[in-house]
């Protein structure tokens, strides 16, 4: 049993595992920066143990603080969330070694995953494609490889996730700065500035799989369909992936459910694909080994707690799930609602929002830390919040999501929600199935 | 602390479908902790919204730099974060005092939200002096770099 969790993250993802803890009945203890200390989750949580100054190098990513917070706290498990030190294997073995469990996977599996060149190995071994690529350890290594995958091609960190670290290169001669630039940001996101090259897919769609594991079965729960980005992070995202054969959708939920059992996976991850946008062909491009950012989409359709079966397992029970339980219904959408200008080539945009009218209604979810007054500090991560809409249909879910989107009103500082009404109204996006250069061609 | 407890999503739906099936327009309700209001919209097509204050959030204004100087010579900051010399730790700087400097030639970058942001000099001239030290947090239009 879980008796008191300690949540080592911020923001929405950390009000979403207090919500579903607290349900379960057990204690929730936030780790909060200075910067958070006043936050929404942590007024929720039952207890705060302050993990450090507001930068996250000096907090949500010192393994140190965070660790001593959690034995400070009492807490026998730890959540890490998405993003900081969630997929970060030194992290979940002294959590480990503080005798407190670790929310996520076995260490074995984040090294293995954690390394995005290490899982290209893995997957190969499972019998997965992937895409021309491969470590570059020094300058000369990343001109080599460039030399072999050809122009354009993507700078990707080998620690990454959610776009940090990944730049597209063009033309030979951008390939210096990129790699800076890409270093850099890896570098400050988590704390490894290592990257690998890959070839670029330009009409690519991204496609990934829902997987839960006990260490002993694995089952997936379906699709999502995350092509809609900008700077490689997700803006919006779809359950099930539309505009796709039943097929083309079943191999590649059959071939994340072989890499989990090949790694005899435990807990809740999601393997992602590149699916080309003509024939359907994919390539495996990462398993990530904690909850995405996405989940409640899956949610919405499955009827599934993702964050309830991340517990149950990390307290040592078996998945009661099988996949011929798995029924999703319906369809759900997803939007990101970040401090960012969309006209402003997306510029962070940290602030306060001195309104904040979030949509409500059936088929309405709305994940978020930002109330009245809330604050995005500079500091983080600009999302905001996540407006998720359920409908029977494809048609119906975009419709809500439409009336939705007019329903939301967030003043005081730039948000992504005019960009994402243009995307609702877009011909492409209501017939479903955009690739991921959809945002440049949007009107 | 889970008396006056949080509503969910789904305490929201249930609350939204109330709403719609009564003579009412909103609920507006309060604890000391916070204030929700969900009402339904305005107009025509006014869909159905929550709103959530919570105790002590309305705080004072967030501590902007009000007293910024439009400094024509100083190439400022595009938005706020953390002002970087270099592009990694122990990088030699992008620009020193001396170095002439096109429109585009980068002089700094500007971590938001954990994004790199380069900075570039803006137009030509000669870097004059790093007004910032290196890893300093900087307001929007703060000035960064004074070109001669």
């Amino acid at each position: 049993m879980i008796k008191k969790l300690f949540i080592a993250n911020r923001g929405e993802i950390a009000l979403r595992v207090i919500r579903t803890a607290r349900r379960m009945g057990i204690q929730t203890v936030l780790g909060a920066s200075e910067a958070d200390a006043t936050s929404l989750p942590a007024k929720m949580a039952d207890q705060v143990e302050m993990v450090g100054p507001a930068p996250s190098s000096q907090s949500y990513l010192s393994i140190d603080k965070v660790v001593a917070a959690a034995v400070r706290s009492g807490a026998d498990a730890v959540h890490p969330g998405y993003g900081f030190l969630s997929e970060n294997a030194t992290f979940a073995r002294a959590i480990a070694a503080a005798g407190i469990r670790f929310v996520g996977p076995d260490i074995a599996t984040l090294e293995g995953m954690g390394d995005k060149l290490a899982a290209r190995a893995l997957a190969v071994e499972a019998g997965l494609p992937v895409l021309p690529g491969g470590e570059a350890a020094t300058r000369a290594d990343v001109h080599a490889r460039a030399a072999q995958t050809g122009y354009p091609l993507l700078l990707k960190a080998v620690s990454g996730g959610g776009g940090k670290g990944m730049r597209r290169v063009d033309r030979a001669e951008d390939l210096d700065t990129a790699l800076d630039m890409a270093q850099a940001e890896a570098q400050a996101a988590f704390g490894n500035a290592a990257v690998y090259v890959e070839r670029f897919v330009a009409r690519g769609r991204h496609v990934e799989v829902q997987l839960l594991g006990d260490g002993t079965s694995a089952i997936h729960l379906g699709t999502r369909d995350c092509s809609i980005q900008r700077r490689f992070q997700k803006l919006v995202e779809e359950a099930p992936a539309p505009a796709m054969p039943l097929a083309a959708r079943e191999g590649i939920e059959q071939a994340a459910v072989r890499l989990a059992r090949h790694l005899n996976y435990r807990g809740a991850g999601t393997a992602e694909f590149l699916v080309d946008a003509t024939d359907f062909s994919f390539y495996f491009l990462e398993l990530n080994a904690r909850i995405q950012v996405e989940h409640p989409v899956t949610e919405a359709i499955t009827g599934v707690d993702l964050v309830e079966q991340q517990l149950l397992v990390a307290m040592g029970k078996q998945l009661t799930l099988t996949q011929a339980m798995i029924r999703p219904v319906g369809h759900a959408i997803e939007v990101r609602i970040n401090a960012e200008d969309p006209d402003a080539d997306f510029r962070p945009s940290p602030g306060r929002a001195t309104r904040a009218e979030w949509p409500a209604g059936s088929g309405v979810r709305v994940d978020t830390h930002i109330g009245l007054g809330g604050e995005v500090p500079p500091h983080y991560d600009s999302l905001m919040g996540k407006l998720i809409v359920h409908g029977d249909t494809r048609e119906e879910a975009v419709e809500r999501l439409g009336k939705a989107l007019e329903s939301l009103h967030i003043e005081g500082l730039p948000t992504t929600t005019p960009l994402h009404r243009r995307i609702v109204a877009d011909p492409r996006f209501i017939a479903g199935g955009v690739d991921t250069g959809f945002l440049t061609g949007l009107a | 602390m889970t008396d006056d407890l949080p509503l969910t999503h789904e305490d929201i739906a249930e609350i939204a479908a109330i709403l719609e099936q009564s003579g009412y327009r909103e609920l507006d309700l309060a604890t000391r902790r916070f204030r929700l209001r969900v009402a339904q919209g305005e107009g025509a097509d006014g869909g159905m919204t929550q709103e959530w204050q919570w105790a002590g959030a309305a705080g004072e204004a967030a501590a902007e730099a009000a007293t910024i100087q439009a400094d024509p010579q100083a190439i400022c900051s595009p938005l706020p974060g953390t002002f970087y010399h270099a592009p990694q730790p122990g990088a030699p700087p992008f620009v020193k005092p001396g170095d002439a400097v096109g429109p585009e030639t980068v002089v700094g970058i500007v971590e938001t939200m954990k994004l790199m942001n380069p900075v570039h000099a803006g137009r030509s001239g000669t870097v004059a002096e790093l007004l910032v030290p290196d890893g300093t947090l900087v307001a929007k239009g703060a000035a960064l770099i004074k070109l001669t």
